[in-house]
């Protein structure tokens, strides 16, 4: 039973809350709050989940002064619409980004990797992603949210994390709690660049699948099928043909496995994945190529090319200095 | 006792324990996977056990394939003696509106009803491991009599709390979500529980699950 003391402090909270806060007026298709993720949860069902691509998220948070890994709104093509209400703000959005900062009516085309100052009564309107999929929102303060396995990140496949584990709807409020003030703008010139050729490790059932099948997965196009989320991106393609078993026991999965099922189509695991699965798994994603993978937007055409896992460690070495130095510019 | 480790993309190790399903191999795999968890290793960020595999997954910016191996292959391994088990009883109701996939059963086995109930119902299970979706359990093993495949077009929403057969296998979908599995009862209890952050699943690999049979009465007024 909660306690008097503990309900208490929890109005008190609310109160002290409501000075600052963001009105949803629309919500966008799939906004979350994200932050680094979880660990150390696949043994009960539950994924690492956090931003999808770390890079932009990183670069948000540094953009408005944040640690990196704090709490950001991520959105998929179509962000939300948010009123703010309070004293003034710093928010910047990284991604590849098409935003409009909205004051007294007047239409502000904002810029990514740029930050910029909210005053009460401002809007800004996500208007969508540009030839990707997923951007981030970062303010210069915190959230008011509640964490679950020392995260925020929603999982809203098993309802976990901040707003009840369900993403941001229309008509409600998202609190901060605190505002960083006196800070300087920001900048950084990046630009976001697209991936062609998805880099893989061979997967633990490479050969359960025909020469022709293994040649088809390392020579043809690939189409991201529509049917890809936070869950898992679904390609289409020439049949990869399965000449071992359709199904192994069910066993775990990591991010970026690339699983072929009974019908020869494959599916990348990200970051919201299902623990465990009895599909074939004929690849692995490279560490240093995930980013820019989640990125991919429905009907991107794509080829898989195999690295040795030497390679793809040295190619994730510099991928995380590129990011590290990336974000030491700002 | 494992069989062999190799790697699972660049962020991972696949530990290999054979092919076969049955409670001593999954003993095995669990042992390695308490003892690791134990060990609590800087950069190791995920375990996952199944059947006859455990996949540990590592921060590739602290730790690399060779690094990781190298530990698991000097691991202290706890002993069998040192395993919990619980023994957790679910109450399913059959009740035809639960039941979605029965009589599809029957017509599959080529037995009745009452017979697939009064086996299910008899029979300790052993639970092998947890996930999919967050707590869902994968429970062994069902008699060869009750073995059938999945459907062949997978339900897009499986209803929470159904109680499910494949193969030698029994599991309970803790959440709504796409699933193949034959329906053939639902529970009212809660498997899963995120407001508990120490110990979210009711049942834990290495549990002996029993389950009980309920009315729609005794269903719709459960209380926990």
């Amino acid at each position: 039973m909660p306690s008097l003391l503990s309900k208490l402090q929890k109005i008190n909270t609310t109160t002290t809350m409501n000075k600052n806060y963001f009105e949803i007026k629309r919500a966008g298709i799939n906004t979350t709050f994200q932050d680094q993720g979880r660990s150390n949860l696949y043994h009960i069902g539950i994924p690492f989940s956090g931003a999808m691509d770390n890079r932009n998220f990183q670069i948000s948070n540094k953009l408005v002064g944040n640690e990196t890994n704090s709490p950001v709104i991520e959105f998929a093509y179509q962000g939300p619409l948010l009123k703010y209400f309070g004293d003034d703000i710093k928010c910047a959005i990284a991604g590849d980004v098409k935003f409009i900062i909205r004051k007294n009516d007047n239409d502000i085309e904002g810029n990514c990797y740029q930050s910029f100052t909210l005053e009460n009564g401002d809007e800004i309107d996500i208007i969508t992603t540009n030839k990707s999929v997923y951007g981030y929102l970062a303010i210069s303060g915190e959230f008011n949210l509640e964490y679950q396995w020392s995260s925020c990140s929603i999982n809203t496949k098993a309802n976990i994390g901040s707003n009840n584990g369900k993403r941001i709807e229309d008509t409600q409020k998202i609190y901060i709690s605190k505002i960083n003030k006196d800070l300087n703008d920001k900048k950084l010139n990046y630009i976001n660049t697209k991936i062609e050729k998805i880099r893989v490790i061979k997967g633990t059932n490479f050969n359960y699948f025909s020469e022709e099948g293994k040649n088809i997965f390392f020579d043809k196009e690939f189409v991201v099928s529509k049917l890809s989320d936070r869950m898992g991106m679904r390609l289409d393609g020439p049949k990869i043909e399965n000449i071992v078993d359709t199904n192994i026991k069910s066993e775990g999965l990591i991010k970026g496995v690339i699983q072929v099922p009974a019908d020869g189509n494959p599916i990348i695991m990200l970051s919201d994945h299902g623990t465990i699965g009895g599909y074939p798994k004929i690849g692995v994603v490279i560490s240093a190529d995930y980013d820019k993978l989640v990125q991919l937007t429905p009907g991107s055409k794509v080829k898989f090319q195999e690295v040795e896992l030497s390679s793809a460690e040295t190619l994730f070495k510099l991928y995380d200095l590129e990011t590290q130095n990336l974000i030491s510019q700002i | 006792m494992i069989k062999n480790i190799s790697n699972l993309g660049d962020a991972a190790l696949y530990c290999d324990f054979g092919t076969e399903v049955n409670k001593e191999v999954n003993n095995k795999v669990i042992r390695y996977f308490k003892s690791i968890q134990k060990e609590n290793i800087d950069g190791i960020n995920n375990l996952t056990p199944s059947y006859n595999k455990l996949i540990v997954s590592f921060d590739l910016r602290k730790k690399n394939f060779q690094t990781v191996k190298k530990l698991i292959e000097n691991l202290n391994v706890i002993n069998d003696d040192k395993l919990e088990s619980n023994k957790i009883k679910i109450p399913v109701c059959c009740d035809e509106k639960f039941s979605l996939d029965i009589k599809r059963l029957e017509e599959k086995l080529k037995i009745s009803r009452d017979k697939i109930y009064e086996k299910f119902f008899n029979k300790e299970f052993f639970c092998y491991m947890t996930g999919f979706i967050a707590g869902m359990p994968f429970l062994g093993d069902l008699e060869t009599e009750l073995r059938a495949k999945r459907l062949e077009t997978p339900r897009v929403k499986v209803p929470k709390g159904s109680v499910g057969l494949t193969e030698q296998f029994a599991n309970v979908y803790t959440f709504e979500s796409p699933g193949g599995w034959n329906i053939i009862g639902n529970t009212p209890i809660v498997i899963f529980n995120s407001s508990k952050e120490n110990n979210p699943n009711l049942i834990n690999p290495g549990d002996a699950v029993t389950f009980e049979q309920i009315t729609k009465d005794q269903y719709n007024n459960y209380n926990e």
